[in-house]
């Protein structure tokens, strides 16, 4: 009882104290108020204001895209290297890990150097000009005609991303048979010759596809079904050709050698996506919401579209299949994620589950090429598809990208009575096949002659991580 | 003396190791092995494409036994590895000739 009573009083005094503390602090900021009051005019005031609610939403704008940055790098780094590296037999874990992360270094040293003043640069409808180079003139001020709320430098980075994943995705074509050294060679050229030109002819100003800024056939592609999936899709169809199929193929078994390590990719893969396609948005806003939910909605239609469709077939729902179903959705739903509503993007995901699913296991069997992980199948079909329904789906509801001279919002796709947008998707569908076709052939064919492209056989029984690498993935008894 | 050898499902292992353990059998060699029986073993489909997996995993328990010891060891497998599915295993009964203790020369049953 005497311990309670003393805990109440030691209470009571401490209460008492601490409510002094609180009269003592109340005058001071008082004071501090009505000193700050009468040295400001209330027209400088509101300004101060004005200035303050601008800048806020620049840094809103600015730490959602530095976010969505991270997050396309996050497909590459652990996503696309994950799922590939799980495709793949064991031997070549390593192998197909290092081409997914030698690119993150790669590609950027060379974006920093030309690339970026490539695809953003003034230059021609076709190829940006040279007056970016080594990152002239991109620093923390905003470029208007790109994204006016945040630095040209961040938007600068965010592209990189894109410049990063899409050569990554061609490794799935020709996984466990190319040497290192042609690979690095091969990703540069093609950075530059295919890449370059397809991202200034679609985002750049003044070029041929743009849609947003009056380009000649205005292509829609919001987050890059043309620019990324398209010439990479196409690109590695070319490579697994001319490279010929693996030792053994196809009649030894070459089942990937851990599902799960592909699972956890496809799941980095398809969180990063919010970045790829929200971030398109290039501002924290409405749009960016859209797009964020159209991303995941057709990336959920599809993993139930494939899964739906080689139930019927095969008799299982296969993990595998579940995941590569996502990842084809993503794919489809990433030209039209700015631009349709969530129930199109439900439709567009679902078809594109099943059609990628029939091109893998129909299509690319009848053919017979050994397009080893999909790439084709996956990014060249279903970019394909995606740009088209992108024409069809696209409404002025959700983005008025095209406006008469008195700022009318104008029909955008099929749905709004405009057909001809499909036209226009198909023209830019046509020129990112032309170039990835004619670009990857004289790529591969130069660098055929100058090192030669594929490991020799020896190698490749022993596996491309030991010879290329001197390294393995698994060594437990270490 | 007999050897019993029992291939079983790896499932199994711990059923047959007790049941054994329970009629007092104390010796046992376990090794995992692969194989297959009538079934072939099994169809795996990765993105439409078959892969024929026809050597499963299986575990085999080796056991030198005298002769008393045999019937009871067999109906104790029996009871303990069967699930009534296909590729349930297989015992093989065979002679042994000798049986010889390394640390102390004992020869025949004694060496069991």
């Amino acid at each position: 009882m005497k311990r309670l009573i003393s805990v109440l009083i030691l209470g009571f005094a401490l209460g008492l104290s601490a409510g002094k503390g609180v009269a003592q602090t109340a005058p001071q900021s008082a004071s501090i108020a009505q000193a700050a009051a009468p040295s400001q005019a209330p027209a400088a005031q509101a300004q101060k204001i004005e200035g303050e609610i601008a800048s806020a939403q620049s840094a809103g704008d600015n730490s959602w895209m530095l976010l969505c940055s991270a997050l396309v790098l996050l497909m590459t780094g652990p996503g696309l290297a994950l799922f590939y590296g799980g495709l793949v037999r064991k031997k070549n874990v390593l192998a197909t890990m290092m081409q997914s992360f030698s690119l993150m270094a790669l590609v950027t040293v060379l974006w920093a150097i030309v690339g970026f003043s490539l695809c953003f640069g003034t230059g021609t409808s076709f190829i940006g000009g040279l007056g970016n180079i080594f990152l002239h003139g991109v620093g923390s001020a905003a470029d208007p005609t790109y994204a006016g709320t945040i630095p040209f430098e961040t938007y600068m980075v965010f592209q990189l991303m894109f410049a990063i994943i899409t050569p990554a995705l061609i490794c799935g074509a020709f996984a466990e048979r190319m040497k290192f050294s042609a690979m690095v060679l091969f990703m540069v050229l093609w950075t530059l010759i295919v890449y370059d030109p397809m991202a200034h002819m679609v985002w750049g100003k003044g070029g041929f596809l743009n849609a947003a800024l009056g380009g000649a056939f205005p292509t829609l592609d919001f987050a890059g079904g043309t620019v990324v999936h398209i010439t990479s899709g196409v690109s590695a169809l070319v490579c697994a050709l001319y490279l010929g199929k693996r030792v053994g193929y196809p009649h030894e078994p070459m089942p990937p050698h851990s599902v799960v390590l592909s699972f956890i990719g496809a799941c980095l893969l398809w969180v990063g996506w919010f970045g790829f396609n929200a971030g398109s948005a290039l501002a924290a806003n409405g749009l960016a919401t859209s797009a964020f939910v159209a991303t995941h909605f057709g990336a959920s239609a599809a993993a139930i579209g494939w899964t739906l469709a080689e139930w019927i077939r095969n008799g299982k729902p296969s993990v595998l299949g579940a995941i590569s179903g996502a990842v084809a959705g993503l794919v489809a739903i990433t030209p039209a994620s700015g631009f349709v509503t969530p129930m199109s993007a439900l439709l567009i995901g679902f078809i594109a589950g099943v059609i990628c699913y029939l091109m893998v296991s129909k299509v690319k069997s009848r053919f017979g090429y050994d397009d080893s992980l999909d790439a084709f199948g996956v990014h060249g079909a279903g970019g394909t598809l995606g740009a088209l329904l992108t024409g069809v789906f696209a409404t002025a509801a959700i983005n008025p990208i095209f406006k008469d001279r008195q700022g009318n919002a104008l029909p955008v796709g099929w749905v709004d009575g405009h057909a001809g947008q499909v036209l226009n998707q198909l023209v830019g569908v046509l020129i990112a096949w032309g170039l990835a076709i004619v670009g990857t052939l004289i790529i591969l064919k130069t660098v055929d002659a100058l090192i030669g492209l594929r490991v020799p056989d020896e190698h490749e029984i022993q596996g491309l991580d030991l010879a290329l690498h001197g390294e393995e993935g698994y060594t437990f008894e270490a | 003396m007999k050897k019993i050898e029992a291939i079983i499902q790896p499932s199994r292992l711990d059923h047959v190791k007790n049941a054994l353990h329970e009629i007092g059998v104390e010796g046992m060699t376990i090794v995992e092995v692969r194989g297959h029986g009538r079934q072939k073993g099994h169809t795996e489909v990765y993105r439409g494409r078959e892969y024929n997996v026809d050597l499963l995993p299986k575990m085999k328990i080796e056991m030198i036994l005298p002769d008393r010891l045999v019937d009871s060891t067999v109906a104790a497998i029996l009871g303990a590895a069967k699930t009534g599915k296909i590729g349930d295993g297989k015992i093989f009964i065979s002679p042994v000739e000798e049986a010889i203790r390394i640390r102390n020369d004992e020869r025949g049953e004694a060496a069991l």
